[in-house]
C-alpha cells in the first residue's frame, strides 16, 4: 500500500531523518514495518510470512525458543540475512516510509540508518576505543574535522553510558575492554552513525548480571530517541525492558512463525495464544 | 570355571596397555630424535666449518682473481639482495591479491581451479620455474639478468604468500566483518579497512615465509640470473647471488674458496633462521590482537 519507499538511493538518508521528527505529528507512522516476511537459507525457509509494526522510539522484544528465527528475523531489516551465501528474502520491510527491499534500494544505505549489535561482543580487534565509535562515519568515508569527530565520539561514549570508563584510554584497544565495557562500545559503534532503528540480537547473552543490569539501563534511556528491537531467549528481559514483544515459534516443519504480538504486559498476563502461554509458563522452549 | 577367567583378563589388559604405551612413548621420542638429528647435524657442521672463514671482507669484497688470498663476496649478498627484492615486488602484490580473492570470493568453481594452480605450482621443480623463466625472459632480452632471477623466485614465492593470507583473512571472524557491513560500509571497503587489517600479522608472516623459501633456492637462478664476479650493473644485466656464489665455489678446487663457501652458507642460513625467528614473533603478537 504505501509505494513512498520507492525512491532513489540518495534519497534513503534525507527519507530516514524527517520520519523520526515528524512521528509527534504523524503518529500512525510506524519505525519499522515488516509485511509477510519470509527469509531462506539456500533451500531451507527458516522463516514465513512474519508481520509487524514497530512504533517509532519504543523498545520490541522478540521472543521465542532457539532456532525459531529470531536473528534471522531482525537480519532482513538490516539487510544483513542477504550476506549469508545463498540466503534470499520474501515480502516487504520498511524502516520509516524507505521500502529497503524496494528493487533500487541500496542495502548499503539501508544499513547505515539502521544499527545492528551482535550477540559476542565484537569491537574491530585493529581500532582502539576511539577508532571503533568512529568506524561508522570514517569507512564510509565522511569528511569529518577532528574536532568534530572527537566530539561525535565522546557524545557516542556517553549515549552508550560508557564514556567515564574509558575517557582516559581512548587510545587503548577496543578488545582491551572488559566484556560488557565492549558490548557498551559496539553500541556506541552502531549509535555513532546516528540510525533510526538500532536491533539488538541477544546482546546480554554473553554478559554478567551487572553488565546485563547496565546495557538493560541503557536501552530504556535510548529508547528516547530510537526505536529498539531486541531478541532474547531471557523472558524477564523482555519484560524488563520493552513495551512491545513479539512471540515467534517455530513449527513442526522447522519455520518460524509470529505467534502473538502485543503490549508486553499483556503479552506476558493475559496471552491470547496458547502456545504463548505454554511458552511462557515454561511448558515448552 | 567362567568367574576367574574373567577376573583375570582385565588384570592382563592392563598390563599389554602398559607395554603398548610404553613402547609408543619410546618410538614417538625415537622418531622426534631422527627428525631433528639431521638439523642438528647441519647447522653444527655448517657452524664448525664455516666459522674461521667468516670476515668483514667476505660481505663487502668483490672475489679476489684466483691465487691472491683475501677477497670476498659482497656481490653476491647485495645480488641476493637485489633478486629477492625483484622477486618480492612482483610476488607480494600478485599473492596477496590472490590471497584476498580466494578468501574473499573464492566459494565458487574458479576459486577452486585457483586454489588447485596455487597447489600445483607449489609442487613444481624449481629447475622447471628456472627453465619457464629462461624461455620467457632470457630467450627474448637475449641476457641472463637480474629481472629474470627475480622474476623465476617470484614464482616460486607466489603460492606461498596467496594461500598464507588466503589462511590469515579466512581466519578473521565473520562477526568482524558482519559489524564492519551492519554500519552501512561498503564490501570492499570493509575487506581493506578492516578484514585486511584483522589478518594483516598473517600476511606479513606469509610474505616473510615467502622470503625464507627463496633466499636459498640455487637451481632456478642457474639459467636465469647466471651469476657474476662483479657488481650488479643494472636489472637487464647477469647478477651474482649467494647460492650460486656457494655452488661454485664449492665445486671449485681451491681452498679458499671452499672455506668462504662454507662462511657464506652459515650466513645465509643464520639469515633464515632469524626470519623464522621473526615469524614467530609476528604470528604471536598476531594471535594476541586477533584471538
Ligand atoms: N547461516 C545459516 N545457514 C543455514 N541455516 C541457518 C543459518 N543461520 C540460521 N540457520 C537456521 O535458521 C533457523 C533460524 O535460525 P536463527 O534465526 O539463528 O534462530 P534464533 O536466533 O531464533 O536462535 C535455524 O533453524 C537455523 O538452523
Ligand atoms: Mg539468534
Amino acid at each position: 500500500m504505501d509505494r513512498t519507499g520507492a525512491r532513489p538511493p540518495e534519497a534513503l538518508l534525507e527519507a530516514a531523518a524527517p520520519a523520526r521528527g515528524a512521528a509527534v505529528a504523524a503518529p500512525a507512522a510506524s519505525a519499522v514495518r515488516i509485511d509477510s516476511l519470509g527469509a531462506w537459507y539456500g533451500a531451507r525457509k527458516a522463516i514465513e510470512g512474519i508481520s509487524l509494526a514497530i512504533a517509532p522510539r519504543t523498545v520490541t522484544a522478540v521472543i521465542g525458543p532457539s532456532g525459531c528465527g529470531k536473528s534471522t528475523l531482525i537480519r532482513c531489516v538490516d539487510r544483513l540475512h542477504e550476506v549469508t551465501p545463498g540466503a534470499r528474502v520474501e515480502g516487504r520491510v520498511h524502516v520509516g516510509d524507505v521500502d529497503i527491499y524496494a528493487p533500487g534500494t541500496d542495502p548499503v544505505a539501508v544499513r547505515s540508518m539502521v544499527g545492528m549489535v551482535f550477540q559476542k561482543p565484537n569491537p574491530f580487534p585493529t581500532m582502539s576505543v576511539y577508532e571503533n565509535v568512529a568506524a561508522g562515519p570514517r569507512l564510509r568515508g565522511s569528511r569529518i574535522p577532528r574536532g568534530a569527530l572527537d566530539d561525535l565520539v565522546e557524545r557516542n561514549l556517553r549515549r552508550a553510558a560508557l564514556w567515564d570508563e574509558v575517557k582516559d584510554k581512548l587510545g587503548r584497544p577496543g578488545a582491551d575492554l572488559s566484556g560488557g565495557q565492549q558490548q557498551r562500545l559496539c553500541i556506541a559503534r552502531a549509535l555513532a552513525t546516528d540510525p533510526a532503528v538500532l536491533l539488538m540480537d541477544e546482546p546480554c547473552s554473553a554478559l554478567d548480571p551487572i553488565s546485563t543490569y547496565r546495557i538493560e539501563e541503557l536501552m530504556r534511556e535510548l529508547a528516547g530517541d530510537v526505536t529498539i528491537v531486541i531478541v532474547t531467549h531471557n523472558m524477564q528481559q523482555a519484560s524488563r525492558v520493552s513495551e512491545w514483544t513479539a512471540f515467534v515459534l517455530a513449527g513442526d516443519d522447522g519455520i518460524g512463525r509470529l505467534v502473538e504480538f502485543d503490549a508486553t504486559e499483556q503479552l506476558f498476563t493475559k496471552p491470547a495464544d496458547p502456545r504463548t502461554e505454554a511458552y511462557i509458563t515454561g511448558r515448552f522452549g | 570355571m567362567a568367574s576367574p577367567a574373567l577376573a583375570v583378563r582385565p588384570a592382563l589388559a592392563l598390563g599389554r596397555r602398559r607395554v603398548v604405551d610404553r613402547a609408543m612413548s619410546v618410538l614417538f621420542v625415537a622418531a622426534t630424535v631422527a627428525a631433528v638429528t639431521p638439523l642438528l647435524l647441519v647447522v653444527g657442521y655448517i657452524a664448525v666449518q664455516g666459522a674461521h672463514g667468516l670476515s668483514i671482507a667476505l660481505v663487502t669484497q668483490l672475489p679476489a682473481p684466483v691465487g691472491e688470498p683475501g677477497g670476498g663476496m659482497g656481490n653476491a649478498f647485495v645480488g641476493s639482495a637485489i633478486l629477492i627484492a625483484v622477486a618480492s615486488a612482483i610476488a607480494l602484490p600478485v599473492g596477496i591479491l590472490s590471497g584476498v580473492y580466494l578468501s574473499e570470493f573464492g566459494g565458487g568453481r574458479f576459486g577452486d581451479v585457483l586454489r588447485f594452480f596455487t597447489d600445483v605450482l607449489t609442487g613444481v621443480p624449481s629447475i622447471v620455474v628456472g627453465i619457464v623463466a629462461y624461455t620467457i625472459l632470457v630467450v627474448p632480452l637475449r641476457s641472463f639478468s637480474a629481472l629474470s632471477g627475480g622474476f623465476a623466485l617470484s614464482i616460486i614465492m607466489i603460492p606461498t604468500v596467496a594461500r598464507t593470507t588466503e589462511e590469515a583473512l579466512k581466519r578473521v571472524p565473520l562477526t568482524i566483518r558482519e559489524a564492519s557491513l551492519a554500519l552501512g560500509v561498503h564490501e570492499w571497503t570493509t575487506i581493506l579497512r578492516v578484514v585486511i587489517p584483522t589478518g594483516l600479522a598473517g600476511i606479513v608472516t606469509g610474505a616473510m615465509l615467502g622470503i625464507a623459501r627463496i633466499s636459498g633456492e640455487t637451481a632456478p637462478l642457474l639459467f636465469t640470473a647466471f651469476g657474476s664476479a662483479f657488481w650488479q650493473q643494472g636489472l637487464l644485466k647477469p647478477i651474482a647471488a649467494v647460492p650460486l656464489q656457494i655452488f661454485q665455489y664449492a665445486i671449485s678446487p681451491y681452498t679458499d674458496w671452499h672455506e668462504q663457501a662454507w662462511a657464506a652458507a652459515l650466513i645465509l642460513m643464520l639469515l633464515v633462521l632469524g626470519l623464522n625467528v621473526a615469524i614467530r614473533a609476528v604470528t604471536r603478537t598476531g594471535f594476541r590482537t586477533v584471538r
